[in-house]
C-alpha cells in the first residue's frame, strides 16, 4: 500500500517536473539562444511561409532540380518511408519505370540511385551532388542558362561533410531551386 | 565501403571508449550516494521529493521488496499513461485537436513506453497531442530508463555485497538516476539539438505555400470517407493538386534528448530520427548515437568499480565491443554492395550502396552504424528504414536484438542482460574444469543457474511462438504484411523480437495497429520486461547472501581475454541455437533469393 502511494505521488511529481517544467525550460532557453531553429527554420517570402530549410519539398517540373521520391508526397505531417524490402516486385518495378523516365528527360548517363529511391522520412531536404550534376544539362536547356553558371549555383548550396568527416556531401533542393527562381 | 565510412565508425567508437570511464565514475557516485558537483542544485530537490512522496531514503530493501516497488511503480505508470492518452482530447496543448487513440492502441503504447520498448503502432505527428508526448510519453522515457538503471545497479550490488539481504532502496535509486543523470544530460543535449535545427515549441502546425505545386493520384473516397473501388476491386484514383505543405511543430528537442539517452527510441514523429526535425544534421546524428551508448558503456566501468575488479568491467566492455564491430561491419558491407535487382542504368555506388529508405545527409555508412547501435542497445530509434535494408543488412539488427540486447544494451537492461550471460559463462567454464564455478568471490550454485536459464529461455519462447502463430494466420497475422515471401516473415519475426527484447524499432511495413498485433506485441513487451526482471532480482538477492570464497588456483579469472572470448562464444551459441532456424527462413533465405535475381 505504501508502495502504491509513493508510486502515485512520484509519477505526479515526475509529470510536473519532467513532463511540464523540463520541456518549457528547454523551450525558454532555446527561444532566446536559437530563435530561428527552435521554430522550424522557416523561410518566408513577402511575409508568407514558403517552407523550411530543413524539410524537403516536391519538385518534379522541367525547370527545377527534382527532389528524391517520397512515400508521402512530401506531406510533412505524415512522415515515413515505403518500407519496401529489397526483393519487393513493387520496388523493382518502380525503380525501372522511374529510371527510364529520368533517362528520357535528362540523358542516357547512369542515374544516381538517390533519384530513384525514396528517403526514410519522405521529407529528405537533400539530393546528392551527383544527382544535381545529372540534372544540370536539362535545367540549362529549359532555363537557357549556361551549365557553368548552374554548377556554380549548385556548388553554393552544396554542404560538405560536417567537419570534413560526418555524414555525406549533399545539396539542399529547396534552397537550390529558390535560388534558380531569383535568376 | 569507403574509407570515410569506416573512419566515421571508428571515430564513433573511439569517442565512446573515451567517455566510458568518466561516465562510469559518475554513475558509481550517483548510486553510492557520494558527493557530486551538482549536489548544490539537486540535493534540496531530492530531499523535497522524498518528503512529498513519503520515501524513507535510509531504508534498505531485500530483493522481493525492491521487485515489488518496481512492479507497482510500473503498473501505476502504465495506468497513468493509458489515462493521459484516452483523455487526450480534454487535456491542454492539443493544437491539432487530435482525438484519443483507440483503447487497444493506448494499451499497447502505455505498455510500450513503460517497458522502455517504445514500439509505436501509431504515427506521432498524426495521433498524439503535445501534452501526451511530453507529459505522458516523455515522462515514461525518463522513468523506464531510471528503472532499468536501478535494476542493473541492484545486480551489481548483489555481486559486490556479502552476507546481506540489503540491495538498496528502489525509490532512491529511481530518483537519483533521474535527477542526477537523465535530467541534466537531457537538458544539455536538448539545447544542442535545437542548435542543429530540432524544433521545440508549442504552436500549431505551420502551412507553407509551395514554390511548385504538383499533382498526385489519391484514392477516391465517397462522402463518408470510404475508399471507392472499381469492378475489379482496385481502388479508384483521382488527381489532386497539392500547393501547400504542412510543417509540423512541437516540443521535439526535449523528448528527443531523453529518447536517445534513455535508450527508449520512441520518435516524436513517425519517421523517428530520420525526420529532418528530429535529426537535422550529421552532427546531431553523431551525438544521438553517442547518447545511446553513453550510459550502457559507462555502466561497464561502474561494474568494475563497484565490484573492485576493473579488469572485469573492461573484459565485459571488450565482449560488447567485439559483437558491436562484427555487426556494424557486416551491415555496412551488405548495404554498400547495393541491391543487385536494380536495373543496370542506376548507379548505386556513386552514393554508397542500397539507398531505398535512407536519407542523403546520413548516407549508407551512418545508416548502417545507427541501425547497429540502436539494436545493439535496446534503443529502437531509427535514422533509416530497416525494412528496406538488404537482407544481410537487415539481419544484423534482428540478430543484435536476438542476442538479448547485450551489445551495450539498453540503459541498465544491457548490463543485467550481459551479467546473466556472465553467470552462464562462469558456469560453463566451471563445468569444463570440473569445479564449482566461482564469480568474483562467490560460488555460483544451482539456484543462480536455474534463474539465469529461466531468463535465457523465456525470451526465445515468446518470440518464436508469437511469430509462428502470426505467420500461419492469414486473417490476423499475414494480412498486415507490406512485403511478400521471406521478407514478409522477416517483418513478423522482427516485430516480436523487437517487442520482447524491449527494443521498439521495426520493419515498419508491418501494419501493427490491429487488435492482434497491439495485444500480442503488448504481451510480448510485458513478458520481455517484467518476467525477465524477476529472475534477475532473484539472482541478485541470492548472490548478496553468499559468503566470500577466497580465490584459488582453480578459480576461473573473469578479467582476461580468455574470459571475453568465452563470453562472446556463449552469447553467440545461445543466440544461434535458438534463432538460426527462424532466421534461415527469413533474411538468410531472402539473401540467396535476391542474389539469384528473384523478386516477389
Amino acid at each position: 500500500m505504501n508502495d502504491l502511494i509513493t508510486s502515485a505521488l512520484l509519477i505526479l511529481v515526475f509529470t510536473v517536473s519532467l513532463g511540464i517544467i523540463y520541456p518549457f525550460a528547454v523551450w525558454g532557453v532555446s527561444q532566446v539562444v536559437f530563435p530561428h531553429q527552435v521554430n522550424g527554420s522557416l523561410i518566408e517570402k513577402d511575409g508568407k511561409i514558403i517552407g523550411s530549410e530543413l524539410v524537403g519539398q516536391n519538385f518534379s517540373g522541367e525547370k527545377y532540380f527534382h527532389s528524391r521520391l517520397s512515400a508521402n508526397n512530401y506531406d510533412a505531417a505524415n512522415s515515413g518511408g515505403t518500407n519496401l524490402g529489397p526483393t519487393s516486385q513493387k520496388l523493382i518495378d518502380r525503380v525501372k519505370t522511374d529510371a527510364e523516365k529520368l533517362q528520357t528527360e535528362n540523358s542516357t548517363k547512369p542515374i544516381p540511385a538517390d533519384l530513384v529511391t525514396t528517403s526514410a522520412s519522405g521529407l529528405d531536404p537533400h539530393i546528392s551532388p551527383a544527382a544535381a550534376e545529372f540534372q544540370i544539362p536539362r535545367i540549362a536547356r529549359e532555363r537557357n542558362m549556361s551549365e557553368t553558371d548552374l554548377r556554380a549555383i549548385v556548388a553554393k548550396h552544396t554542404e560538405d561533410r560536417t567537419f570534413g568527416i560526418f555524414g555525406e556531401p549533399r545539396v539542399n533542393i529547396l534552397m537550390l531551386n529558390l535560388e534558380l527562381n531569383k535568376k | 565501403m569507403t574509407s570515410n565510412g569506416v573512419l566515421q565508425i571508428l571515430l564513433f567508437f573511439g569517442v565512446i571508449l573515451l567517455l566510458t570511464k568518466p561516465m562510469g565514475i559518475y554513475l558509481t557516485k550517483v548510486y553510492s550516494g557520494e558527493k557530486i558537483f551538482l549536489d548544490f542544485i539537486f540535493k534540496p530537490c531530492e530531499r523535497m521529493l522524498y518528503a512529498i512522496c513519503r520515501v524513507y531514503a535510509e531504508r534498505e530493501m531485500n530483493w522481493k521488496q525492491y521487485g515489488a516497488g518496481v512492479l507497482i511503480f510500473s503498473l501505476v505508470s502504465s495506468l497513468a499513461l493509458y489515462a493521459i492518452q484516452r483523455f487526450q482530447s480534454f487535456l491542454p496543448f492539443n493544437p491539432q485537436n487530435f482525438n484519443a487513440p483507440t483503447a487497444e492502441s493506448s494499451f499497447n503504447t502505455a505498455v510500450s513506453f513503460v517497458t522502455n520498448t517504445n514500439w509505436q503502432g501509431y504515427g506521432g505527428e498524426t495521433t498524439m497531442s503535445y501534452f501526451t508526448q511530453m507529459a505522458g510519453l516523455s515522462v515514461q522515457n525518463f522513468a523506464s530508463a531510471a528503472v532499468g538503471m536501478a535494476i542493473a545497479v541492484v545486480f551489481i550490488r548483489g555481486i559486490s555485497r556479502f552476507e546481506t539481504e540489503n540491495l538498496g532502496n528502489f525509490w532512491v535509486d529511481l530518483t537519483r538516476g533521474t535527477l542526477y543523470v537523465l535530467l541534466p544530460f537531457s537538458f544539455l543535449a536538448a539545447i544542442f539539438f535545437v542548435s542543429q535545427g530540432v524544433v521545440q515549441n508549442f504552436k500549431p502546425y505551420d502551412t507553407a505555400k509551395l514554390t511548385e505545386s504538383f499533382v498526385v493520384q489519391i484514392d477516391k473516397k465517397d462522402a463518408d470517407g470510404n475508399v471507392l473501388k472499381d469492378a475489379e476491386g482496385e481502388n479508384i484514383k483521382e488527381d489532386k493538386t497539392i500547393s501547400e505543405q504542412t510543417i509540423v511543430q512541437g516540443p521535439v528537442a526535449s523528448q528527443l534528448a531523453i529518447k536517445m539517452l534513455g535508450t527508449n527510441g520512441g520518435g516524436f514523429f513517425n519517421a523517428n530520427s530520420a525526420h529532418p526535425f528530429e535529426n537535422p544534421t550529421p552532427f546531431s546524428n553523431f551525438v544521438q548515437m553517442l547518447l545511446i551508448f553513453l550510459i550502457p558503456a559507462g555502466l561497464t566501468y561502474t561494474l568494475g568499480q563497484m565490484t573492485k575488479s576493473q579488469g572485469h568491467g573492461w573484459a565485459v566492455f571488450a565482449a560488447m565491443a567485439i559483437l558491436f564491430f562484427a555487426g556494424v561491419f557486416t551491415a555496412y558491407w551488405a548495404e554498400s554492395k547495393g541491391n543487385p535487382l536494380y536495373p543496370k542504368n542506376v548507379n548505386q555506388q556513386v552514393i554508397g550502396g542500397n539507398f531505398e529508405g535512407k536519407e542523403t545527409r546520413f548516407g549508407v555508412a551512418n545508416s548502417a552504424l545507427f541501425a547497429t547501435i540502436t539494436t545493439g542497445a535496446s534503443c529502437g530509434a531509427v535514422n533509416s528504414m530497416h525494412d528496406s535494408f538488404t537482407p544481410l543488412g537487415g539481419l544484423v539488427p534482428i540478430v543484435n536484438m536476438q542476442l538479448g540486447e547485450v551489445i551495450f544494451g539498453g540503459v541498465g537492461a544491457g548490463m543485467y542482460g550481459i551479467l546473466i550471460m556472465v553467470i552462464l559463462t562462469v558456469f560453463v567454464a566451471g563445468l569444463m574444469v570440473g569445479r564449482t564455478p566461482e564469480y568474483l568471490g562467490k560460488r555460483i550454485e544451482a539456484y543462480d543457474v536455474q534463474m539465469a536459464m529461466l531468463y535465457a529461455l523465456i525470451f526465445p519462447l515468446v518470440i518464436l511462438i508469437f511469430a509462428a502463430i502470426s505467420a500461419i494466420s492469414p486473417d490476423f497475422g499475414t494480412n498486415s504484411l507490406n512485403n511478400n515471401a521471406a521478407h514478409g516473415f522477416s517483418e513478423i519475426l522482427y516485430a516480436f523480437t523487437s517487442a520482447t527484447a524491449n527494443n521498439g524499432s521495426a520493419f515498419a511495413g508491418l501494419n501493427a495497429n490491429t487488435l492482434w498485433y497491439n495485444s500480442t506485441l503488448g504481451a510480448a513487451m510485458l513478458i520481455g520486461r517484467f518476467l525477465m526482471i524477476i529472475p534477475v532480482l532473484a539472482i541478485a538477492g541470492n548472490l548478496a547472501r553468499k559468503k566470500r570464497v577466497p580465490p584459488t588456483l582453480g578459480t576461473f579469472p573473469v578479467n582476461t581475454a580468455l574470459f571475453t572470448i568465452l563470453l562472446v562464444s556463449i552469447i553467440l551459441i545461445l543466440g544461434a541455437l535458438t534463432f538460426f532456424p527462424a532466421l534461415s527462413l527469413s533474411p538468410i533465405l531472402e539473401h540467396f533469393q535476391m542474389n539469384a535475381g528473384q523478386s516477389f
